[in-house]
């Protein structure tokens, strides 16, 4: 079904494919202006996707280590347990067997890991600039010096978490939120350095990703702005680069707030004022010498600030791949375009004020949580919307189920488990009771994993060969696929029982010691079902093995194929396969909408945005809208 | 392809690039110091009745600080003006006398107030020995006229090792004017002229003392925030000044040369930051030197 | 563009006659408001040694006088009284936020569950 689509030809070539490679750059660039420190959106956008793709699954490496400790809880990991003892010091899994420190250590750095080095850079950064300069007709960023210095910016913060691993004390344990004043004491022992510890780091290395996200987002705004190709209208844009318009405004906005967090709790911790700490601390019985007179709550508002955007800066990029790749595999346009639009701009918008649902624990007033629990219910309705445009796509469609769709269309169902979970959660009587079990684990995973990481990967099998000129291995994409979808569910479906016998999200033991988590639910009790999860992490560890040969061996083996190779509508495949520097011969010129499949009275199932207008396109569009 | 819309506006917008992102970057950096000065707010609030300090810092050396960003916000605005109207030799003046604002209110900051603080000494009285320290602090006074009290001792530390050695048991003071005369009216409010500590010398013995400090960032949530806000905002002073520099040297004649237009665009860009960076001052002076 | 200007020439020669009228025009304002922001600086060192009666009048008083100054920075200098409709958008929303930040922190800080 899918494999014919690949070969057919694009009824629009006017240029010889061969005729770009080289011919457009009149001076040949060195190796590292051209690779390491390019200012060319579209090398900045793989750069950032493969450090992104390498930190995910270092990322996930990490938590595949707490698997086992939650599976078996203080027993010596077999065959590499020694060896990362002497790699993470001796603090970490002295004899192979993990330390409580390290436990959380890793939590910690799991969560910052996989959401600001592994999601955000891929999913934003990566696919932002590689896609949305093409398919609004730029020939780049409107400030590429600053675009590489997003990178740069980034790629430090990202070395500078990664050496925190290796100070003494270990990386940072405060938990990916760094709750004070847990985050501000941590380390701080007889030998404690103010710099070089791994709380201390985690802050310096965030200060540097946000402001490369802050550098990021203001020129994918400018650049939406400034740069769309003649007669790209708003309503013209692909929903991809709406999603990504909101979410460059989210983190625009909601970053600055965070980062003066993070300052003060620089300032917390080298500085020594008390910004997140109160007054009258008696930490093993001596009291804290500190002026006092902070507030814990302070940090909870201005991380949650962010916080709370955020996760939509993580869904959003995913919404938007996954409607490219509907469309184009249903062949036919996109259901409610409108609808889809306004509904991620009134998302955007909400999502700055529902904060505080997470924060219900803190006593806070029935004032206060009625106006989020209010705001939080409220923000259901543009998700609903969305997804519900999605699956009504689907209706009618003759789907093509290549490598693409198939994640695409997983992502559906996976974020609706995710978003409906949240509903108990928005509200406080409920998350009394659910707040920090498994059960909040498994809910935002299920929009992170199988949803964002999913859109994620669909979007790699379906630019890839814009990227290249080559497409990627199908077979062993399905491979990737399946396992990957069949483990996700395991892992997290599980976690959802577990939360609601009442276990602990920060247990280190898995739940081992606790009466409750050995009840029995569904034939196993609350700490056994670590098992099967745990096996589930490990394999779906190996069912990424095909993703990592295919991605690399595809570079140079895969199949050759044309510039349009999926038979999309959008600009972007009407740039050359890889594209140059420029992107473009001729500045494009829009004469249509973005999702023009299937228009009656064309030779072709899809008509392209640069494609002039006809007589038989205006009946077609007179006779549709006399049907509405 | 090239990029456009660099120098001349896009039409349908009516704006160049770098236009949309100064603009941009500013709304982050509102959003930054909206940040810092809710964190303010805050603590403001939850601070106890009276412990939030008043009258410490320098009022007139602030309120020329002020007056020097005003001046340089003006200058700023006609040396951008002045290309516009293709004088560039005005231009080169006034971008000079805006940068020599920038490095004079940078030098006023961190070598008079900064470190004029930092030798400053503040202790705090526990609770149940603040009696036995009335002759300092004046209680009885403040609480007749239904102000709120006094609970620290400030001025000129003689002996600096009792800060960090345990066998010191007490603080050596040359008191500050409020503290050496607390039932004085005249030291109920703040005085407009900065008064050095007197000869009065006071004793405090550490058992009484709560929290005490020299008047860095960590001695209370008042010089806390002081500190990080005019940190973070001297930081972005010197950020104007650097690009300030840039353009006022060969650079940016070179550029006038090759295009006017786009060294008036870069200097309207820079000199947007540069009143955000004013405007930014006109509230942290409202909020630390007056309030 | 023009390589061949190798002098400052173009100090007699603006590009657009229209706008350097247009800025000569501005002129006298700026220096007018760069005045009226010296004059309210010394009007509010002056109200802060002013008792209003208590803490609250004193801020709110400060900090009205602070947001004129603001305003008039931000209108004048930065010419945000006659700016592109796409400017005002990207600052309302942010204004917007920024709000939402102050009131609810603050509402979340006036109104705990022991209260």
């Amino acid at each position: 079904m899918d494999a014919s689509s690949g070969l057919a030809p694009h009824p629009h070539v006017e240029h010889d494919p061969h005729h770009h490679e080289g011919g457009h750059d009149h001076h040949e660039l060195p190796f590292w202006r051209k690779y390491i420190i390019s200012t060319d959106h579209k090398v900045i956008g793989i750069q950032y996707g493969i450090t992104g793709l390498i930190f995910l699954f270092f990322g996930f490496s990490l938590m595949m280590l707490m698997r086992w400790q939650l599976a078996y809880p203080g027993q010596a990991l077999p065959v590499i347990g020694n060896a990362l003892g002497h790699l993470f010091g001796p603090d970490s899994m002295p004899d192979g067997k993990m330390t409580p420190e390290f436990y959380n250590s890793l939590g910690a750095m799991h969560g910052t890991i996989m959401i600001f080095l592994g999601i955000v850079p891929i999913a934003f950064a990566a696919f932002g600039n590689f896609v949305v300069p093409l398919q609004i007709g730029a020939p780049d960023m409107t400030f590429p010096k600053i675009n590489m210095a997003s990178y740069q910016a980034f790629f430090f913060g990202g070395c500078v978490m990664l050496v925190s691993f290796f100070v003494p004390g270990g990386a940072a344990k405060g938990g990916w939120t760094s709750y004070t004043p847990l985050a501000v004491i941590a380390d701080k022992g007889p030998a404690y350095d103010p710099v070089f510890n791994g709380q201390t780091l985690w802050l310096i290395g965030f200060i540097l990703l946000i402001t490369s996200s802050l550098l990021g987002a203001i020129n994918f705004i400018a650049t939406i702005i400034q740069l769309r190709a003649k007669g790209m209208t708003w309503m013209r844009l692909p929903f991809f680069v709406w999603a990504q318009f909101v979410t460059a405004f989210l983190l625009l906005l909601a970053f600055p707030p965070l980062e003066s967090a993070v300052v003060m709790q620089l300032m917390d911790r080298v500085a020594g004022t008390s910004f997140f700490m109160p007054s009258g601390l008696v930490i093993n019985g001596v009291p804290l010498h500190i002026s006092g007179g902070g507030s814990p709550l302070l940090w909870q508002h201005l991380f949650w600030f962010l916080g709370h955007p955020e996760v939509y800066v993580l869904i959003l990029p995913g919404m938007g791949i996954v409607a490219e790749i509907i469309a184009n595999n249903t062949r036919k346009p996109l259901w409610g375009y409108k609808s889809l639009v306004f509904a991620a701009l009134v998302l955007g918008f909400l999502s700055f004020i529902v904060w505080a649902h997470h924060m219900w624990l803190t006593g806070m007033g029935s004032t206060v949580s009625a106006f989020f629990q209010t705001t939080t219910m409220i923000i259901s309705i543009p998700s609903v919307i969305i997804l519900s445009a999605f699956f009504i796509s689907l209706w009618g469609g003759s789907i093509r189920f290549n490598v693409p769709m198939l994640f695409a269309t997983a992502f559906l169902p996976m974020f609706g488990i995710g978003g409906l979970t949240g509903i108990p959660l928005a509200f406080n009587s409920a998350d009394l009771y659910l707040h920090d079990t498994y059960y909040v684990i498994a809910h935002f995973h299920y929009i992170v994993a199988p949803g964002t990481i999913f859109a994620v990967f669909a979007g790699i099998y379906f630019w890839f060969p814009k990227a290249t000129g080559r497409r990627m291995n199908e077979f062993w994409g399905k491979v990737h696929f399946w396992p990957s979808l069949i483990c996700m569910n395991i892992i997290f479906l599980p976690m959802f029982l577990q939360g609601m016998l009442g276990m602990h999200r920060r247990w280190y033991d898995g739940g081992q010691g606790w009466t409750f988590a050995n009840e029995k639910v569904w034939g196993l009790s609350g700490f056994e079902w670590n098992t099967p999860i745990s096996i589930a992490a490990w394999v779906m560890g190996l069912a990424q093995i095909p993703f990592i040969i295919n991605f690399f061996w595809s570079m140079k083996h895969g199949k050759k194929v044309n510039d349009n190779p999926w038979e999309a509508t959008t600009l972007e495949w009407t740039a050359p396969s890889p594209p140059p520097h420029g992107n473009f011969e001729v500045a494009p010129v829009a004469y249509r909408g973005p999702y023009e499949y299937s228009l009656p009275g064309r030779e072709t199932d899809f008509t392209m945005q640069n494609e002039p207008m006809r007589e038989s396109d205006r009946k077609a569009y007179e006779a549709a809208a006399a049907v509405h | 392809m090239e990029i456009p819309y660099t120098v001349t506006a896009r039409p349908d917008t009516g704006l160049w690039n770098a236009k949309v992102g100064i603009w941009l970057f500013l709304a982050s950096e509102v959003m930054l110091f909206g940040g810092l000065f809710s964190a303010y707010v805050f603590l403001r609030l939850d601070a106890d009745p009276g412990a939030w300090p008043h009258g410490l810092l320098n009022v007139p050396v602030g309120t020329m600080n002020t007056a020097i960003l005003i001046v340089s916000s003006v200058t700023v605005v006609m040396a951008w003006a002045s290309l516009k109207m293709r004088r560039f030799r005005a231009y080169w003046w006034y971008m000079l006398v805006t940068i020599l604002c920038g490095v004079i209110f940078l030098g006023v900051k961190l070598i008079y107030e900064w470190p004029q603080k930092f030798e400053h000494f503040g202790a705090f009285i526990k609770k149940d020995a603040l009696e036995k320290y009335e002759p300092y602090l004046g209680n009885h006074h403040l609480a007749e006229k239904g102000l709120p009290p006094r609970t620290e001792i400030s001025g000129h530390l003689h002996n600096h090792e009792a800060l960090h050695d345990e066998n010191v048991k007490e603080y050596e003071i040359a008191l500050d004017p409020v503290n050496a005369d607390p039932a004085n009216p005249a030291m109920d409010r703040p005085h407009f002229l900065y008064i050095p500590p007197t000869e009065k010398v006071a004793k405090i013995e550490k058992a009484d003392v709560e929290y005490a400090n020299m008047f860095l960032p960590k001695h209370s949530a008042y010089f806390a925030s002081y500190f990080t806000i005019t940190g973070l905002h001297g930081l972005h002073v010197l950020a104007g000044v650097i690009v300030f520099t840039y353009l006022w040297l060969p650079v940016g004649t070179k550029l006038y040369k090759r295009n006017p237009e786009h060294l008036a665009n870069r200097v309207e860009v820079a000199g947007l930051f540069w009143h955000f960076v004013d405007l930014i001052w006109i509230y942290v002076f409202a909020l630390f030197y007056l309030l | 563009m023009n390589e061949t200007h190798d002098s400052l020439a173009a100090e007699t020669a603006p590009a657009d006659e229209h706008a350097a009228h247009d800025v000569a025009k501005h002129i006298r304002g700026y220096l007018m408001v760069g005045a009226t922001l010296l004059t309210f600086t010394a009007i509010t060192v002056f109200l802060s040694y002013v008792n209003f009666g208590t803490q609250k009048a004193n801020i709110a008083v400060a900090m009205l006088v602070a947001t004129f100054k603001a305003c008039l920075v931000a209108a004048i200098f930065m010419h945000l009284s006659s700016e592109k409709r796409m400017i005002y958008r990207i600052l309302i929303f942010t204004f917007f936020f920024v709000f939402g930040l102050f009131w609810l922190t603050y509402l979340a800080w006036y109104d705990p569950i022991t209260r």
